[in-house]
C-alpha cells in the first residue's frame, strides 16, 4: 500500500471512531435553548449543563462511592489474584490444574444468571447498600480474568529465577514477594485498566445492591438522572462526559504498559 | 531448607519444625489460592446451587414463605413466545458481535501493526470506547439513532431522504445494539491481535519473502496459524461478553419495542423486579448459565484442538 493511501485510511479510522465523542462533546456545551442539529457546533459555549448535571445527579457523592469501591476492589483483586496465580503457574500438579480450570470456569458464569440467589444472599448477610459487600462481589467476579492473565504472564517469567533464589536461601514466599511481584508491573497495570474500568463502570451489580442515594455509584446515579431529565438532553450529555472523564485520564496515563501486559498475559500464556 | 536447625529435638520444637517444613514445601504454596477459592465458593458456587433450589419454587423475591412449584417454571419457559424471541436476540448479540469484533479487530490490528505516524493515536482512539461505561455508550447512541433530532436522521434529511424511526423495529434495534457492542469492544480484540502479531518472529516473514511468497500467502501460512492462541482468547471472551449483554440494551431500547430487543439478562431483571417472579427468573438464569457454558466450552474445545494441530 502506498503511504498516501495508508495515511488516508488512518485518518478515516480516526474520524469514524471519534464521531460519537464529537457529538457528545458538542451537545454538552450547547445551551438548552439551542435546538440546532447535533452536528452543528455550539454557537455560544456554555458550562451551565455541567453545573446542572453535577448538582442534580449528585455526581460528587457518586464519584466518592465509585472511588472507594473501585480502589478497594482493585487492590484486593491484584493481591488475591497474584497470590492465587503463583502456585497455579509454578506448581502444576493435577489438583492445581483442576483448581485453575475451576477458577477459569467462573469466568463463564454471568453475574446476572445468579442474580436472584445472590440478591437473597446479600439481604441475608446484611450486605445491601454496604461498601464491603459490593466490593467482595466485584472482587469475586473480577478474579477469574485476573487469574487467567496473571497465570499466563507468570508463565513468561523464567522458572530459573525461582530456582536460583531458592538455592540462595530465599523462602518460597519471599521469592514471590521480592522477585516475582516486582516483575508483574506490566500485567498489574493491565489488570488495573481492564478490571478497574469494568468495576468503575459496573451497572448490573450496583443497581441492585446499592439502592440508597448515599452509596449510589456514577452509572446508577446517572441512569436515574437520565430517566428524570430525559428531555434535557444536553444535561444528560454533560453528565455522561463528566462520568467518563476519570477513567479516560487513568487510561491515558497507564496505556504504555497496557499492550505488552495484555499480549503476554492473554496470548503467550 | 537453609533455615532449619538440626540440633533441636524436644517434642514441641519437632512439631514446630514439622509445621515450618510444611510451609516451606512446594505444596504449601497452594495455600496462596485459598482466598480466591473462598470467594468463588461464597459468591458464585453457593448462589449457583441456591438458584437451582429457588427455580423449583414460586417465590416472589420478597416474602418469607414459598411453595414448591416443581418443574412448572421450566415448562412455562417453553411456551413463552417472549422467551423464544429473547433467546434469538441473545444469540444474535453473542455471535453477531463476536464475528464483527474479530473481523474488524483483526483487520485493524493488521493495518495498525506497521510504522506510520499517528498510529499510536489511532490505536488509542479505537480502544477508547472500551473504557466508557456501556450504559453511557447506549445513551450516546440513543442521541444518534433517536427519531426526532437524532444525529443520523439529520444526515438522512440533509441528503433529502425520508427520515427513519430506527429503534421502532425490533429486529433492526437488535442489529443496532449488536453494532454498538461491536464498536465498543472491538478495541479489545484489536489489542489482543496486536499482541499476537508482535509475538510472531520476524524470521518467518523473512523466510517467506525469500521464497517469494506474496502478502496473502504470508498471511495464510504464517500469520493466521501463529495467531491461533489470540483468536481463541478473543472469540471465547467476545462470545461470553455478547451473550451477557445488559447495560446497552437497558440504555438504548430498554428491551423494546415491546419485548423485541430483550436480552436474557434484561429479561431476568424484568422477571425479578417488575413481575416479581423470582422462581421464573432463577429458572431462566439457570438455563442461561447452561446455554452460555455449553456454547463457550464447545467453541473453546474446537479452537484449542485447532491450535494443537498446528
Amino acid at each position: 500500500m502506498s503511504k498516501v493511501i495508508s495515511r488516508l485510511i488512518l485518518l478515516l479510522i480516526c474520524i469514524v471512531h471519534l464521531v460519537p465523542f464529537y457529538l457528545l462533546l458538542n451537545m454538552s456545551f450547547k445551551p438548552l435553548t439551542d435546538t440546532s442539529s447535533k452536528w452543528q457546533p455550539a454557537a455560544a459555549m456554555s458550562l451551565d449543563n455541567f453545573s446542572s448535571a453535577w448538582n442534580e445527579a449528585h455526581l460528587s457523592r457518586a464519584l466518592t462511592s465509585n472511588l472507594i469501591i473501585t480502589v478497594c476492589s482493585i487492590v484486593l483483586v491484584v493481591l488475591i489474584g497474584s497470590f492465587a496465580a503463583y502456585p497455579l503457574a509454578r506448581h502444576r500438579t493435577k489438583w492445581n490444574n483442576f483448581v485453575y480450570m475451576l477458577s477459569i470456569s467462573c469466568l463463564i458464569v454471568p453475574g446476572l444468571t445468579i442474580l436472584v440467589p445472590l440478591y437473597k444472599f446479600m439481604v441475608d448477610i446484611g450486605g445491601m447498600n454496604q461498601y464491603w459487600a459490593i466490593i467482595l462481589v466485584q472482587v469475586t467476579f473480577a478474579l477469574p480474568l485476573t487469574i487467567f492473565l496473571m497465570t499466563g504472564f507468570m508463565g513468561t517469567v523464567p522458572k530459573e529465577l525461582d530456582e536460583a533464589a531458592l538455592i540462595d536461601g530465599c523462602s518460597r514466599y519471599s521469592i514471590f514477594l521480592r522477585i516475582i511481584m516486582p516483575l508483574l508491573k506490566p500485567i498489574i497495570a493491565t489488570i488495573v485498566i481492564v478490571l478497574g474500568v469494568q468495576i468503575w463502570n459496573d451497572y448490573q451489580f450496583s443497581v441492585f445492591f446499592l439502592q440508597k442515594p448515599e452509596v449510589k455509584t456514577i452509572p446508577v446515579a446517572l441512569s436515574g438522572f437520565i430517566t428524570q431529565y430525559h428531555s434535557n438532553i444536553n444535561w444528560v450529555a454533560a453528565g455522561c462526559l463528566v462520568a467518563m472523564l476519570p477513567m479516560t485520564i487513568a487510561y491515558l496515563l497507564l496505556q504504555k504498559y497496557f499492550i505488552k501486559g495484555m499480549a503476554d498475559g492473554a496470548v503467550k500464556g | 531448607m537453609p533455615s532449619s536447625q538440626p540440633y533441636r529435638n524436644s517434642q514441641t520444637t519437632a512439631k514446630a519444625g514439622f509445621i515450618r517444613k510444611y510451609f516451606q514445601s512446594a505444596s504449601a504454596l497452594n495455600l496462596m489460592y485459598l482466598p480466591a477459592l473462598l470467594l468463588f465458593g461464597v459468591f458464585i458456587l453457593y448462589p449457583l446451587a441456591k438458584g437451582v433450589q429457588i427455580s423449583f419454587t414460586n417465590w416472589d423475591g420478597y416474602s418469607q414463605h414459598y411453595a414448591s412449584a416443581g418443574l412448572k417454571k421450566y415448562s412455562q419457559m417453553f411456551n413463552d413466545k417472549k422467551i423464544i424471541t429473547t433467546f434469538k436476540n441473545t444469540l444474535i448479540y453473542g455471535i453477531g458481535s463476536t464475528v464483527l469484533q474479530n473481523l474488524l479487530g483483526l483487520a485493524y490490528a493488521l493495518f495498525l501493526d506497521r510504522k506510520i505516524r499517528g498510529l499510536g493515536f489511532a490505536r488509542t482512539v479505537v480502544y477508547m470506547p472500551v473504557i466508557i461505561s456501556p450504559l453511557i455508550m447506549g445513551y450516546i447512541f440513543y442521541f444518534i439513532f433517536q427519531y426526532d433530532g437524532g444525529a443520523l436522521n439529520d444526515l438522512v434529511a440533509l441528503f433529502g431522504q425520508e427520515t427513519v424511526d430506527w429503534l421502532s423495529s425490533g429486529p433492526r434495534a437488535v442489529w443496532i445494539i449488536t453494532f454498538i457492542n461491536t464498536y465498543q469492544y472491538m478495541g479489545i480484540a484489536m489489542i489482543i491481535y496486536l499482541g499476537g502479531l508482535q509475538s510472531i518472529s520476524k524470521e518467518y516473514y523473512e523466510a517467506a519473502q525469500m521464497e517469494g511468497a506474496r502478502w496473502w500467502s504470508q498471511f495464510a501460512n504464517v500469520t493466521w496459524p501463529l495467531l491461533a492462541p489470540a483468536i481463541t482468547v478473543n472469540i471465547v471472551l467476545n462470545i461470553i461478553g455478547g451473550l451477557k449483554l445488559f447495560d446497552v440494551v437497558v440504555a438504548l431500547t430498554n428491551g423494546g419495542p415491546g419485548y423485541a430487543s430483550q436480552s436474557l439478562s434484561t429479561m431476568m431483571y424484568n422477571l425479578y423486579f417488575a413481575r416479581q417472579d423470582a422462581g421464573y427468573a432463577a429458572a431462566l438464569g439457570n438455563v442461561m448459565f447452561l446455554f452460555i457454558s455449553i456454547l463457550s466450552l464447545t467453541v473453546l474445545f474446537i479452537l484449542r484442538r485447532r491450535e494443537v494441530r498446528m
